[in-house]
């Protein structure tokens, strides 16, 4: 394990999150016909976030919005600093799950139904997380990131049944549409902002920071696949993104069991066949 | 040597006592002070016997058989008088072949068959000791009160609380002989008295519907005894031996036939598919018989026996079948507790999902998986027994069993809900136990051939499980208007017993390491030459984790301090106190708010269409393959 490597992604994944995230907002104006805001506007919309006053509806949905923050910047920091990818993966439920109760615990309507959807995608996106796990472990011997990061096998000629049902549960994590159930960056997608409804001022900012870095955790992880060659690793990085960008703003959002359905099959068919192959190709070799 | 005695022996005398005992406090000191001896004994064991290895005590099976003898068609004689008596014929039926089965067995093959180390301890009986002295004791010490709230809630049953203690010690004497058993006529013995047990417990009540789900554990567990009486037959006929160590240094065919027998009966015992509805209509009992059932005997014996055997099954074609019940058991009971609201339901199949995995880990039969296997077998126990006492306070408290009626749970009975937090934490979050075991699981499962079956079972299984769990936490946590303080009447045993529990929950996950490097990778040495070592550092990481989850709380006090409070916000509406709002024509509405159940998709009937025919199949499989086995060799 790298500490040096889990230390600068604490410090500056949330920069970089930032920076990713109003490139974002831009090329999303651009594709629908607006100017759109500074590059640095996700920095200015959490500062002034965090000199709002503090409101809640009970003082534990705080404490659930913190253990967020600190177990997404943990699991971010193990995957950085080269940990075993399951730990990581499981430190990543965690923090999710706190989200949820988060949501839960000011028992009010809108942000209930939010963390209904958002347990309702956590489901729907564990499987395939795992299994690309598993993928990447098949083919380098390792679950250490470290191991998997230095491999020079291209992973993705390996495992891009695994890949494609990745960047399909992609959407749902970075909070795209058609899969922005739980709660959407769009004002269009929706009228109240499902499971962070009840959160504002400096523990909406904390959800905004550890939003992200997720994204750059998962955009890590979108890594791990090309890692062989980091020159085409960040090409494909960017590809991926824009193209989420791209459906973001092309889709419009789906019912839950759509969700729920759809990634379980591609889960189900793309990640059994891809792990079905290497195992007959593993087989063969020996 | 007699600290083994004193275990198997002890509680029956206790429960001797306790049936003659007509006072309501001295029955309570009795049961609190056997329990104490009980858990402070099997500790010493594991002081004593920690370190020494597998030790044997040669005994004489002479009386010992014969009584054991005795007592077996004795318990016949009694089942058939309950089967005339409640008009059942399938228990009477199987009751009758197995004694024929058994007669034959003491009359004409087993002379010539002189087992000398008729019992034994190594590190695998001390855990389950330790599970069985500790744990179960502990729920005995709880049902004291309970059972007298129980009583009082209920006052058109018959109290029949003599009765109900003294099977409880005597079950705990049955699981104690279990696992020290190392001939298997003996194990048998211990294996039918457990079955015997829980038919008397699960029908406590003596209601219809109480009868009704007792004769069908009765029945499915009888169905396993044969496969159980079969096996000993097999052995004796074949000159198998009847130890239990021998068998399995032996292998090959010779152990694997009654391996399969055994396993067989380990699955109705652990309530696999399509044996699981037993299970599940043991809810009807007192939840202390649950928590007991569930956590720390019973079903546990049927998982016991099948790890215990699992060095022949691995890598065998039966050992796969059996495999694949336990991960398909675990994929749909999984999807099953989604569509439940009932608390019970919602524990009873999450338990006969996780002995799924360790069905699983134990047809696999690796060292890998076993290690598994034997740490989600510890924390089951202990997650499980802590939640069921949880649900049976609340439900005194609250009068209902129902999840949603556990809303708001933390504003109304704090200490009790944190403790259910703790755990269900325990049962699927990181860094706690049985996240760890199904973490070494999928790791056990990748290197075996036809392996990544289970690790795909078991990552859609964990998102399932994930589900349940966490959806059940947002009702418990979710702060409603505050009423009245319902923690107030839980008595202090009852106290006593859910700390001690949730104290243990949070030490296991401390101790594992622990546990792991002087119990079980000294066994598996033994056993397979191999053992499993855990990453130093991935243990650094867990340590961090639950250091994490315990100095963050603290956080309450500074967001408690400067927040202004308001109220949920209801759709533009100005909300009054207590989650109302007015709606059109200035009607004035309450807001309730309820989980997602997904009965269309996870529904008890649809899952077990797809479970109970599959299942059967693998059974006819796994049966077919070893009788093929046979006829080769």
């Amino acid at each position: 394990m790298s500490i040096i490597y889990a230390v600068l992604f604490l410090l500056l994944a949330p920069i970089a999150g930032g920076l990713i995230a109003g490139i974002d907002r831009r090329i999303t104006a651009r594709m629908q016909g607006r100017v759109g805001p500074p590059i640095l506007q996700p920095f200015y919309d959490v500062g002034k976030l965090f000199e709002k006053e503090k409101v809640v509806v009970t003082s534990s949905q705080n404490f659930y919005v913190l253990c967020y923050l600190v177990f997404i910047a943990l699991s971010g920091a193990l995957f950085f600093g080269g940990g075993d990818l399951l730990l990581v993966i499981f430190a990543f439920t965690l923090a999710h799950v706190f989200l949820v109760l988060g949501a839960y615990a000011s028992n009010s309507p809108y942000s209930h139904v939010g963390a209904e959807r958002e347990l309702i995608q956590l489901m729907a996106c564990e499987p395939i997380i795992i299994l690309s796990a598993v993928g990447m472990y098949m083919v380098t011997k390792s679950f250490y990131v470290a191991d998997i990061a230095a491999t020079k096998i291209p992973l993705i000629l390996f495992i891009p049944g695994l890949f494609a049902g990745f960047v399909y549960i992609l959407t749902m994590k970075l909070r795209k549409s058609p899969f922005d159930l739980s709660t959407s960056h769009h004002a269009h997608q929706e009228l109240v902002k499902g499971v962070t409804t009840e959160f504002s001022g400096p523990t909406l900012g904390s959800i905004e920071i550890a939003h992200w870095y997720e994204a750059i955790f998962l955009l890590g992880f979108v890594y791990l696949f090309f890692s062989w060659s980091p020159v085409i690793a960040v090409i494909a990085i960017i590809i991926i993104y824009v193209f989420e960008i791209f459906i973001d703003n092309t889709f419009a959002r789906v019912k839950w069991p759509l969700a729920l359905k759809s990634s379980w099959l591609i889960t189900a068919v793309l990640g059994i066949l891809n792990l079905a192959a290497l195992y007959i190709i593993g087989g063969l070799l020996k | 040597m007699d600290l083994l005695f004193f275990l198997i022996l002890f509680p029956f005398i206790a429960a001797i006592v306790l049936l003659l005992i007509k006072s309501d406090n001295v029955r309570g000191a009795v049961v609190g002070v056997s329990a104490l001896l009980i858990a402070a004994v099997s500790v010493w064991l594991l002081a004593a016997y920690a370190t020494s290895g597998t030790v044997f005590f040669p005994v004489s099976p002479e009386p010992m058989g014969e009584l054991m003898f005795l007592i077996g068609m004795g318990i016949a004689l009694f089942i058939l008088y309950m089967g005339v008596r409640y008009k059942n014929y399938i228990a009477i039926a199987l009751t009758i072949i197995q004694s024929a089965l058994m007669v034959y067995f003491e009359f004409g093959i087993s002379h010539g068959v002189v087992p000398e180390n008729n019992f034994f301890v190594d590190q695998f009986s001390i855990i389950m000791a330790l599970i069985i002295g500790i744990i179960g004791s502990l729920i005995c010490v709880y049902a004291i009160s309970y059972m007298k709230d129980f009583h009082q809630h209920h006052p058109e049953l018959k109290d029949r609380r003599r009765m109900f203690f003294f099977i409880m010690f005597v079950f705990l004497t049955a699981m104690f002989g279990l696992v020290f058993a190392n001939n298997l006529a003996w194990l048998f013995f211990f294996w039918e008295i457990t079955t015997l047990s829980s038919f008397l417990l699960i029908g406590y009540t003596q209601t219809d519907e109480a009868m009704k789900n007792s004769f069908l554990a009765l029945n499915m567990n009888l169905l396993g005894g044969l496969a159980f009486a079969g096996a000993l037959i097999w052995l004796a006929t074949t000159g198998g031996g009847m130890e239990l160590d021998k068998l399995i240094a032996t292998g090959g065919i010779i152990a694997l036939i009654p391996a399969v027998l055994i396993s067989f009966a380990g699955i109705t015992k652990s309530a696999q598919f399509p044996f699981s509805s037993w299970l599940v209509g043991a809810m009807v009992a007192p939840t202390p018989v649950s928590a007991l059932l569930h956590s720390s005997t019973m079903v546990k014996a049927g998982v016991y026996v099948m790890v215990r055997f699992a060095p022949v099954l691995q890598g065998t074609t039966p050992g796969f079948m059996i495999a694949l019940i336990g991960g398909f058991t675990f994929l749909l009971a999984s999807a099953i507790a989604i569509s439940q609201s009932n608390a019970k339901k919602v524990l009873a199949y999450s338990t006969i999902a996780n002995l799924g995995l360790i069905v699983a880990c134990a047809g696999i039969g690796t060292y890998e998986a076993i290690w598994a296997a034997i740490l989600l077998i510890i924390f089951h126990a202990v997650s499980k027994s802590l939640l069921f006492l949880c649900v049976g306070t609340v439900e005194h408290q609250i009068g209902s069993r129902d999840i949603e009626d556990m809303s708001g749970l933390i504003t109304r009975m704090p200490k009790v809900a944190l403790m259910m937090l703790i755990g269900m934490a325990g049962m699927f979050l990181a860094p706690f136990g049985m996240l760890i075991s199904k973490w070494a699981a999928i790791r056990a499962f990748i290197d075996v051939p036809y392996g990544l079956i289970f690790v795909v079972i078991l990552a859609f299984g964990s998102a399932l499980t994930v589900f349940f769990w966490a959806k059940w936490m947002g009702r418990l946590i979710s702060v409603t208007p505050p009423v009245e303080d319902a923690e107030r009447r839980v008595s202090r045993t009852e106290w006593l017993v859910l700390s001690f529990l949730a104290g243990l929950m949070v030490l296991a996950t401390v101790l594992f390491p622990l546990i792991s490097s002087y119990l079980v990778e000294p066994w598996l040495l033994a056993i397979y030459g191999h053992v499993t070592l855990l990453a130093q550092e991935n243990v650094t990481i867990m340590l961090i984790m639950l250091f994490l989850l315990m100095v963050l709380p603290i956080s309450m006090l500074y967001y408690k301090k400067d927040h202004r409070q308001l109220k949920p916000y209801m759709g533009g509406m100005t909300t009054t106190n207590r989650m109302h709002f007015t709606g059109a024509i200035g009607i004035d509405r309450e807001v309730t708010l309820s989980n997602y159940y997904m009965e269309n998709y996870f529904g008890e009937k649809i899952m077990s269409k797809i479970g109970i025919p599959l299942c059967i199949t693998l059974i006819v499989v796994m049966f077919a393959g070893v009788a093929y086995a046979g006829l080769v060799h």
